[in-house]
Parts: C-alpha cells; structure tokens; sequence
C-alpha cells in the first residue's frame, strides 16, 4: 500500500504542476492538430490508407517526443530530483508516477488527435483504438526512462531523439499493423509484449539512472 | 556515523576531493570549512549518496529515510504552494502526524501567512525558510546543511541557530559553511578543506 500511496503522491504532484504550468499539454495539443493538418494538405487525395495511417503513427511519436521532452523539466530545472531521490520512497515509484502523467497527457493529445484524423482522413476503427492504447503504455516506459537520462545530460534536447525515436519503431510497425492487418491480434499482442518487456527493464533500472 | 577513508572525487579532470579521512561519531556536530571550489557541497552529496566517490571508501552508517539533506537549491516545486510541497514530503517520508508538524514548521520558520501561495512567488530568503522546514520535516538523525545561513535576514539565521540548538541532543550534524560564526558553540570538530 505504500508503494501506491507513493505512487499516487507523485502522480498527483505532476498533473497539478502540468495544471497550474499548463506547459506541456497545449503544445502536445497543437502540435498533433497542426500535424495532422499539414498531412492533409500534403497528401495526394488519392493515397493509400497505409500512408494515412502510417503519418498518423509518426504525428503520435513526435508528439510524445514533445511531452516527453518536458517529464523531468521541474525536477531538472530546480535540482528536485534529489529530494525525490533522498526520500525513502522506491525510486521506481517516481518513474512509475512520471509514466501515469505521460499516459494521462497522451490520452489527452489523442483525444484530440484520433477525431481529427477522422475528419481529415477517414474512419477510426477499434484496432486503432487500442493499438493507440497499448502504445500509450510502451512510450510511457521507455520514454519516462530514456527522458530521466536525458535530463541528466547537457545536450538534453538531442539525447532525448536519439534514444527514443530508434526504441520507438517497434511501437510504429505495432500500431501501424494492428491498424491495416486482416488480423490484428498479432500485432496488438506484439504490441502488449514490447510494453511488458520495457515496462520491466524501465521498472528495474530506474534507480541506476537517477543515482550517480 | 561516517567513515570515510582516502576518500576522493573527480569530475572529468578536475579532482574536487582527494585522499580525505573523516570520522564523524553519533552525537557529533562537525563544521565543514573551506574556499569556494574546495568540495564542501561534494562531500556533502556524497555522504547523502547523491554522488559516488571515484576513489577510497566511505561508509554512512544511517538508513536515508533518517537523513534531512538542505541543498543550494531549495528542492521544492516552484508551481506547488508551500503547504503542497511539504504535505507531498510528508506523505514520501510517510509521517503519521504531517499536518501537524508542517503546520508547526511554518508557522515557527514565519510562513504560515504563506502556505497557501506558491512557491515561485517566494523570494530567495523565504525559499530558504521554506528548504529548511523540509529538511526538518521527518525530524532526522543525521543533518547535512550546505550553507545554511544562506539568503537568510538577521531573524531567519536567529531562528535557524535556535532551531539547530533545540535539535542538537541525540543528533549528527555536518554542516558546509563559509560563516561558521554563529554555530561555533555547537560545533563539535571542524574539518577544513583546501
């Protein structure tokens, strides 16, 4: 129980400073829009839906990349992540309240972005739905660890990109297949694996990331 | 408490710590003096485990849930109030009576008219207030103060020798200063760095 309570502490820390800061989730909001209009305009009318889908899956990625790019923003401006660290929390109770926040401020981006691919492109099917969902949940891992690396490091804003975009291809091939496959058990199931397997690994490590 | 023997610590090139040895028992009260860039901060963050050396040993005999650490930075959320930071390090350190003892910290270090403002409103002498009510929060056994009298006016460092003399049966201390004026009757040994 304290480990949730832990959890649920530092969760609740981070969407009250993303309320009060609102620095993230508006530029989230807008860059996915502007993406996906600028996809409109910039695809012959007569693509393919693989195209589509496929900008759609690169519109989500580097919007994250966007969210992500701020995750430990207060903790690194201001030195907090000692005092993060010095508490006798589980350290991996930070990361695992960092992933709630991304989560929570991906869900909201797609709730945007989901309806505007539908008015721009086409039609949203359930398979979509959730390989946007179990994607939700691997960016969240990967990109709240590499994220806490990043911050540590001077060239953090190149970092970030360098770490994540490569670990996030799986995450695209999933979702772009659970998307357009006749069968998209598979690639969904492909998909619950990488967020089982980052999960883990992220889980595990954090606290060698944050610790010198 | 401490141990540390031919402790050393580098940063790339530039060795900030070299071959030091230290014994701070239970009970003890240790100033830490010494020119800007002499590694005071550095020994502090070692001994709270924030930083690892790169040479010798170190042992800190101390769970860090016992440990109340003051940075340069004041480790509190600029977006959050006063009372929000301390309520949030009250819950991770797992006080039963937290709102009792938040409430008695700032109203002792002056900023219970404040609590509720947030803390990117406070100026550096408030923040500093601020710091030290969250080191003293979970009321530790082993203090590490890194130039505590900081920013502080004339009634905050008062308050502060106050409070360091009222907490000072029972407790270690190791505190990084450039005035080790006001806590010389405290003081127990004094290291001082080169």
């Amino acid at each position: 129980m304290t480990y949730a309570s832990d959890v649920a502490a530092l969760a609740r820390k981070d969407l009250l400073l993303e309320l009060r800061s609102r620095d993230t989730l508006p530029a989230m909001l807008l860059f996915v829009v502007s993406a996906l209009v600028v996809f409109h305009f910039a695809l012959p009318a007569e693509e393919s839906e693989r195209a589509e889908t496929g900008l759609l899956w690169i519109a989500i990625v580097f919007t994250a990349l966007l969210g992500l790019t701020r995750a430990f923003a207060a903790e690194r401006d201001q030195g907090l992540l000692d005092g993060l660290v010095l508490a006798p929390c589980d350290r991996s109770a930070i990361w695992l309240a960092k992933c709630i926040s991304v989560v929570a401020f991906l869900v909201v981006a797609e709730a945007v972005a989901l309806p505007s691919f539908a008015l721009f492109f086409g039609p949203v099917g359930w398979e979509l739905v959730v390989a946007v969902a179990l994607a939700d949940i691997g960016i969240a891992a990967v990109g709240t660890l590499l994220s806490a690396v990043a911050a540590a490091s001077r060239a953090r804003e190149l970092v970030l990109p360098l770490l994540f975009l490569p670990l996030a291809i799986p995450i695209v091939i999933g979702g772009v297949g659970a998307s357009l496959a006749g069968n998209p058990a598979s690639f969904l199931g492909f998909l619950a694996l990488y967020d089982t397997i980052f999960a883990i690994l992220s889980w595990a490590s954090f606290e060698y990331v944050v610790t010198e | 408490m401490i141990r540390a023997r031919q402790l050393s610590k580098r940063f790339g090139e530039k060795r900030v710590l070299a071959g030091l040895d230290l014994d701070v028992a239970r009970g003890e009260f240790l100033l830490v003096t010494g020119p800007n860039g002499a590694g005071k901060t550095t020994l502090l963050r070692l001994i709270a485990g924030l930083a690892a050396p790169t040479g010798g040993e170190l042992d800190v005999d101390i769970d860090r849930a016992e440990v109340g650490f003051l940075a340069h930075e004041p480790l509190v959320y600029r977006e959050l109030t006063a009372l929000e930071n301390l309520e949030l390090y009250g819950r991770l350190y797992r006080l039963p009576d937290r709102g009792e003892r938040t409430g008695m910290l700032l109203e002792r270090f002056g900023l219970w008219r404040s609590r509720n403002e947030r803390t990117a409103t406070f100026s550096r002498g408030m923040l500093q207030r601020l710091a030290l009510c969250r080191t003293f929060l979970h009321d530790p056994a082993l203090y590490l103060l890194d130039e505590p009298f900081a920013a502080l006016d004339t009634e905050g460092a008062d308050l502060l020798a106050r409070e360091l003399e009222e907490r000072r049966a029972g407790r270690t201390a190791v505190v990084a200063t450039h005035d080790p004026e006001p806590l010389q009757s405290l003081a127990t040994g004094r290291l001082v760095l080169a």
